[in-house]
């Protein structure tokens, strides 16, 4: 079920994790720096769940490159006190987790579980967690999350969703998803094409770009009632929405004035504002997290480049420069710096840069690489890729050094992008 | 399309049972052909039925797409021909609408090529308008890379997506 292949060169690892049921399977190529060695013990009594809390906590801690899992076989303490440090530290673990799991008469899981510092021998976290009897998955990604956050001083990403097209022939379907792939939910279906997702912040509504009334327009969806409106649906195209980060109003592009121009628009569809005059092309805003200003694309160079301009209008200032073309931009979550997907010679490289610098960083190996979005937490990056000649979802960690690719059930993934 | 067949029928019909008179694709009829029963033969020369020359395989209003180099949108010299040919058709058939469906290839993002299909579809647009057609007449829509007729990563491909549709 889980296979390791330690590369003999050095330090890739290629990771192959796949289920009998397998909605799709996920590759890791690469390491952190630094991993930390962790044994996650089975958790007591969860022989008795669909599938084990254990396996989603190892696969999720697998996939962000920064855990090394320690061998557990022959012990399985499930308190603080069965604990024999020695033990673990013979084995090498630096962290333990430890627990149990119960299902209750009204059918709901309830997990307990504790974090062990095996070099101090301390308990560094514990926590219960309760769902309902199908979301198993989502109790180990909370568990996972924890994990991570108290071993890495980061916030877990791991009970985050992501939305994405998928594009089977002329069949389009927009898919929320756990962020692992796992979980997914199509949201809608239908045979004309689907673009550009953007999560409303509460990450309770998903606005979108459809082709179902034979041209492009908006429509907000509410994840919860599936219930949508129509945002834009003026002549011409109506796309590339993004919201604000205070959720009271998003950026669109329209082209009813002629060229492709970016607007401002209240979620009910009121108080439609022009904010950019090029002429030109302009499109793909994206809200700075204190919302004071947009990125977004033009060709009023010549060429396709990223420009930044104060969100309530105003004049724009180039950041992108040098050869090539630049798309896509998405700002950090710490608003220092931007992640764009950058085409030179013929190729398309996800790349990053700083505010400061304005030096550009590549950080992948370059091919069909597109639309990068950052997790919650900054520290790893989604993507649209192509494997095996298929469209697939890939994510890499801000420093380049994790990569991981994931293969959908069938047809395309296109047009991820990471949500609340 | 059914109007196409009935055309292309009645052409044929008239061309076997007539004379080798070439049927003059000028003025169109202001409505849809009649459906017509096999003609009786005539000896009296047969009645004079235009064709909408829309149905001329021969004519340049035959061909309803423009291609484009990578990331323009100009209508190139080659295919200005076909674009006034429209223009020449559409203002001498005000009840006639077209849509312009532009497109691209994929090498752009989604959106960029959205806008980039516009501007395509916009450039027909303009050409059209100069050449005497209404306003009313022409609707556009871009699909961006969303539509394409080939999805190879190759030039060969590229080349058939990159391009303007016109459609009657």
């Amino acid at each position: 079920m889980l296979r390791v292949i330690k590369n003999i060169v050095g330090a890739v690892i290629l990771l192959h994790v796949s289920t009998a049921s397998a909605e799709l399977s996920i590759e890791i190529i690469g390491a952190g720096e630094n991993q930390i060695p962790i044994a996650i013990v089975p958790f007591g009594g969860e022989g008795k769940l669909a599938l084990t809390i254990k396996e989603v906590v190892v696969s999720d801690l697998l996939r962000s490159g920064l855990f090394r899992m320690i061998d557990t076989e022959g012990l399985s303490p499930r308190d603080p006190a069965d604990v024999s440090y020695p033990d673990w530290q013979a084995r090498g673990a630096e962290a333990l987790a430890i627990g149990s799991v119960a299902v209750q008469p009204n059918g709901r899981i309830e997990a307990r579980f504790r974090l062990l510092d095996v070099v101090k021998q301390t308990e560094l976290a514990g926590q219960a967690v309760s769902a309902s009897g199908s979301q198993v998955r989502a109790v180990g990604h909370r568990i996972a999350d924890l994990i991570y956050e108290k071993l890495t001083g980061d916030k877990g990403v791991f009970s985050t969703r992501i939305a994405y097209v998928n594009r089977e022939g002329q069949h389009f379907r927009l898919v929320v998803a756990d962020s692992d792939g796992y979980n997914e939910q199509t949201v809608l279906s239908q045979n004309q094409p689907i673009m550009s997702p953007a999560w409303s912040p509460d990450g309770s509504h998903l606005a979108y770009v459809s082709f179902e009334t034979g041209h492009a327009v908006v429509y907000i969806q509410s994840l919860y009632t599936n219930q949508r409106k129509l945002l834009a649906g003026y002549s011409g195209t109506n796309s590339a929405p993004a919201w604000s980060p205070d959720g009271k109003q998003l950026a669109i592009v329209m082209t009813r004035d002629g060229s492709s121009q970016i607007y401002l628009i209240r979620p009910d569809g009121s108080d439609i504002r022009r904010i950019t005059f090029s002429g030109e092309i302009d499109t793909e805003p994206n809200f700075s997290p204190d919302g004071q200003y947009l990125l977004f694309i033009s060709d009023r160079g010549g060429s396709p480049q990223i420009y930044r301009m104060p969100a309530k209008g105003g004049s724009a200032e180039r950041m992108t420069f040098g050869e090539g073309a630049n798309f896509s931009p998405r700002h950090t979550p710490d608003g220092k710096g931007f992640v764009f997907t950058h085409r030179v010679s013929g190729k398309f490289y996800i790349a990053l840069q700083d505010f400061q610098t304005g030096q550009m960083e590549l950080l992948t190996e370059g091919g069909w690489e597109k639309k990068p979005s950052f997790a919650p937490n900054g520290k790893l990056i989604m993507f649209a890729s192509e494997a095996r000649e298929r469209g697939i979802l890939a994510t890499v960690s801000s420093d380049g050094r994790v990569k991981q690719r994931m293969f959908t059930r069938s047809g395309d993934a296109r047009e991820p992008v990471w949500g609340p | 399309m059914k109007k196409l067949l009935i055309s292309i029928l009645l052409a044929n019909l008239l061309a076997a049972c007539a004379s080798q008179k070439p049927v003059e694709p000028e003025a169109a009829a202001p409505e849809p052909a009649p459906v017509v029963e096999a003609p009786a033969p005539a000896p009296a020369p047969a009645p004079m039925v235009e064709v909408d020359p829309l149905d001329d395989p021969n004519s340049l209003l035959a061909k309803r797409s423009t291609y484009y180099p990578f990331d323009v949108s100009a209508v190139q010299d080659a295919d200005k021909p076909i674009v006034q040919a429209h223009a020449k058709y559409l203002s001498e058939h005000p009840d006639r609408k077209v849509r312009l469906e532009g497109n691209c290839d994929e090498r752009g993002s989604n959106e960029y090529n959205l806008g980039l299909g516009n501007r395509r579809a916009n450039g027909v647009k303009q050409m059209l308008l100069l050449g005497g057609a209404r306003a009313s007449q022409i609707e556009t829509v871009s699909y961006g890379e969303e539509k394409p007729r080939c999805t190879d990563h190759n030039e060969a491909c590229w080349k058939q997506n990159r391009r303007t549709d016109i459609r009657y």
